[in-house]
């Protein structure tokens, strides 16, 4: 998973050497970052359990074993011992977990390589999810073939988020407002929307069940399940499916729009010097409003395979709180230096953390933030992760490395100085 | 009438506390997206404050008032503490401040959840006998007999009233002055306009961006602390259910001024508090519910302020006051 070089409009560091190419410099910083993640969760570990009369200090260590091979555990033996080998079930819900937050993860990365920060999968990520659980629960399957029904909910789900991740992309791009703040305001305008939506739509609600009727049916309710593909064998008695498979596709699509097309040229010039675009004839501001569109479309493709998968349920009351897969999204873009190959691994790399944090929540008496901690922990070093590219460079002034550095990363907010008094956005 | 507008004002208080602990930074030059995160660390930092005072029995329901005040410190400075991750990484590492500030808002409610499950075995950390019996301050913390009656003024500034709502208030108007009409004040805003100019008379912007950083971060720990009293009867939950987001909403509405915060925060506020309760809302006590009549959904209302925001944004764009250099890392070695 070596990174390509970052922009086509930046030629790569002619440092000799292996360990002076940018594509391994951005492997060992993104590796860096988990490092000090997980180190900085096992020092937590320890301190709580030490602390704590409740947790003996074995618990802390077996705690400990769990951050690092959660996904490789398989419970406990009679005497209480913690065992470790292969586990069907962990491995396929890793997979399955992965499937949104990798889509989200390379909606990120999308809008990154055009400068933009999008913050606002989430939102975006809600919008599917009305289209998506519409659709498939609306069309009547014993009238229409439900595979058709499923490719109809999974574009439902794909428009909606690509119309609501064009709102800030068209703000952007013609008002000249701040993206991120566009993107935390309609975060929070789905939320309530969505609430909405789903609390006049009765029919969408599982009344079936007692005391369920919080949740929104499961897509088997009628029928629509994305096909398993066979995973189901492979991993039996996790909730895999199909869903996986599609998404690493999608990657591998991004891919070749994002290096091999020219409007994936034109997306990343306009990310590299939105100026320089414009002179060089590119229409920036369709670039701008593309790339959301296509960040948003991912995010709402995340939410149609997640509830596509039929074994999970809505809970549709959703306007104090935004889906954490949003979220999730912004490290996995971020450890994979926005090259969508890389996400299919730093995808699977989060959620692997995921399971470990339940195994953690089942065999200890610790609990399942602990990796949530560990991921924000990634994320916040990662926000400097130009800096300990520098450290790796070696080179001994940060600060005017920094500043020459700039062009080439996609970074949003990292501008250049300069230019600042022009470039100012009305966040 | 008077429920009503002491809940607007219940609501309204955190949002004031907190967007001014946004301009705070934003008007030094660090973009501090991370108000959110910093409420939540700050109401689960007074919640837990409160719980180890009471569980050591240093004091007693007739000290609320103390306690509250005390709880009120601790939550600013630890605040102010959990500020600092985001100064550290934006002024001296350079980072990107958006990253930065998103990383400690998931780092705050994965931190502050861990904690509480650790500590309680359940996912809420609440105050023994509730914030309403502790610190509300009711008729009868006056020694005035419940059915008497005090005026329409007197029932709103003083019948189920919290004391941290005056201390936000004169620390949002001695906070203004501060930045407004001194020294201090001017400096740390040319710092978030013109940090090479200001470099150049001499002033340290780091110190300077690490000042407004702090401060903000400790207003946005009070500011959690606060909306958990009004909304949560002072426990600590893991969310602020979007205040912090709510807040940079009325920061910008406002125009980064304090003047228009105060309204835009009323006028927030008084959204929440529909939103929250316009089925029991009877403005003239006719018992015609009038807004519940009117028959619009309670998720208008709710998505109504950053409906507006967005709006707003669209048409002051061009005119927005916003800190000239905010987000940008200050590189003394820059033109």
């Amino acid at each position: 998973m070596r990174k390509q070089t970052s922009g086509a409009a930046t030629p790569a560091l002619t440092k000799d050497g292996f360990l002076g190419r940018e594509g391994t410099k951005t492997v060992i910083a993104s590796l860096f970052s988990i490092l000090i993640g997980l180190v900085v969760g096992s020092i937590i570990i320890l301190i709580v359990g030490l602390t704590t009369p409740s947790i003996s200090v074995g618990g802390a260590f077996e705690g400990l074993k769990l951050v690092f091979a959660g996904l490789f555990s398989t419970g406990r033996t009679a005497t209480g011992e913690l065992t470790f080998g292969f586990n069907p079930v962990n491995i396929g819900d890793m997979l399955f977990r992965a499937t949104p937050i990798l889509l989200t993860g390379l909606s990120v990365a999308v809008a990154f390589k055009t400068g933009l920060f999008n913050i606002g999968a989430a939102g975006q990520y809600l919008m599917g999810t009305a289209g998506t659980l519409y659709v498939a629960l609306s069309i009547p399957t014993d009238k229409v073939p439900a595979w058709l029904v499923w490719l109809l909910a999974f574009l439902a789900g794909i428009l909606m988020g690509a119309l609501w991740g064009a709102i800030p992309g068209l703000l952007k791009a013609f008002l000249n407002i701040n993206e991120v703040i566009a993107c935390i305001m309609s975060n929070w305008i789905s939320a309530s929307l969505v609430t909405w939506f789903f609390d006049v739509n009765n029919q969408l609600k599982n009344a079936s069940e007692a005391g369920k009727v919080s949740y929104i049916c499961k897509t088997t309710a009628n029928g629509v399940a994305t096909p398993k593909f066979f995973l189901d064998k492979l991993f039996p008695g996790s909730q895999v499916n199909g869903g996986i498979l599609i998404a690493a596709l999608i990657a591998v699509l991004v891919w070749v729009l994002m290096s091999k097309t020219t409007l994936g040229y034109a997306l990343k010039v306009c990310g590299a010097n939105r100026q320089a675009a414009k002179y060089a004839g590119i229409n920036d501001k369709r670039c701008i409003v593309l790339s959301m569109a296509i960040a948003g479309g991912l995010s709402g493709a995340a939410a149609a395979l997640y509830w596509l998968s039929g074994n999970t349920e809505f809970f549709w009351s959703t306007y104090q709180s935004l889906p954490a897969e949003g979220f999730n999204g912004i490290p996995v873009a971020l450890l994979a230096a926005n090259n969508p190959i890389a996400v299919i691994f730093t995808g699977c790399f989060m959620s692997m953390l995921n399971i470990a944090g339940l195994q953690i929540k089942n065999l200890t008496a610790y609990n399942e933030y602990l990796t949530d901690i560990i991921i924000a922990i990634i994320v916040y070093l990662s926000s400097f992760s130009l800096l300990i590219k520098l450290m790796l460079s070696g080179k001994k002034k940060p600060a005017a490395a920094a500043a020459a550095a700039i062009p080439e990363d996609d970074k949003t907010a990292a501008k250049p100085s300069g230019e600042k008094a022009d470039e100012k956005e009305a966040d | 009438m008077v429920f009503l507008l002491q809940q607007t004002i219940n609501y309204a208080v955190p949002l004031l506390i907190v967007a001014l602990a946004g301009v705070f930074a934003e008007r030094s030059g660090v973009i501090n997206l991370a108000l959110e995160g910093i409420m939540i660390f700050g109401a689960f930092a007074g919640a837990l404050f409160i719980r180890i005072m009471q569980s050591n029995g240093l004091f007693d329901k007739s000290q609320g008032q103390i306690l509250l005040l005390l709880t009120m410190l601790v939550c600013a400075i630890m605040g102010a503490v959990f500020s600092l991750l985001l100064s550290f990484s934006a002024i001296n590492l350079k980072a990107d401040q958006t990253i930065g500030g998103t990383a400690l808002n998931l780092l705050a409610p994965a931190l502050v959840l861990f904690l509480i499950n650790v500590l309680t075995q359940q996912s809420k950390l609440v105050i023994d006998g509730g914030a309403t019996t502790w610190f509300m301050i009711k008729k009868s913390t006056f020694g005035i007999d419940k059915s008497t009656d005090i005026g329409f003024l007197g029932e709103l500034l003083l019948n189920k009233v919290y004391l941290s709502t005056y201390v936000c208030i004169l620390l949002f108007i001695v906070l203004s002055i501060i930045l407004y009409k001194t020294k201090f004040g001017l400096r740390l805003r040319a710092c978030g306009e013109n940090p090479q100019a200001a470099d150049s008379l001499g002033i340290n912007v780091y110190k300077m961006r690490y000042a407004g950083t702090t401060i903000s971060g400790a207003l946005a720990g009070i500011g959690g602390f606060v909306y958990a009293l009004a909304a949560a009867d002072g426990a600590a939950t893991g969310e602020v259910a979007g205040f912090g987001f709510l807040a940079l909403a009325v920061m910008i509405f406002g125009n980064w001024t304090p003047s228009n915060i105060a309204v835009s925060a009323l006028l927030f506020g008084l959204f929440k508090c529909i939103a929250a309760a316009y089925p029991s809302i009877d403005l003239n006590g006719d018992g015609v519910y009038m807004l519940a009549e009117i028959g619009v959904s309670s998720y208008v209302y709710r998505l109504l302020p950053y409906l507006i925001t967005l709006i707003v944004l669209a048409f002051t764009s061009k005119r927005s006051r916003v800190p000239k250099a905010e987000g940008i890392p200050y590189d003394k070695g820059a033109r």
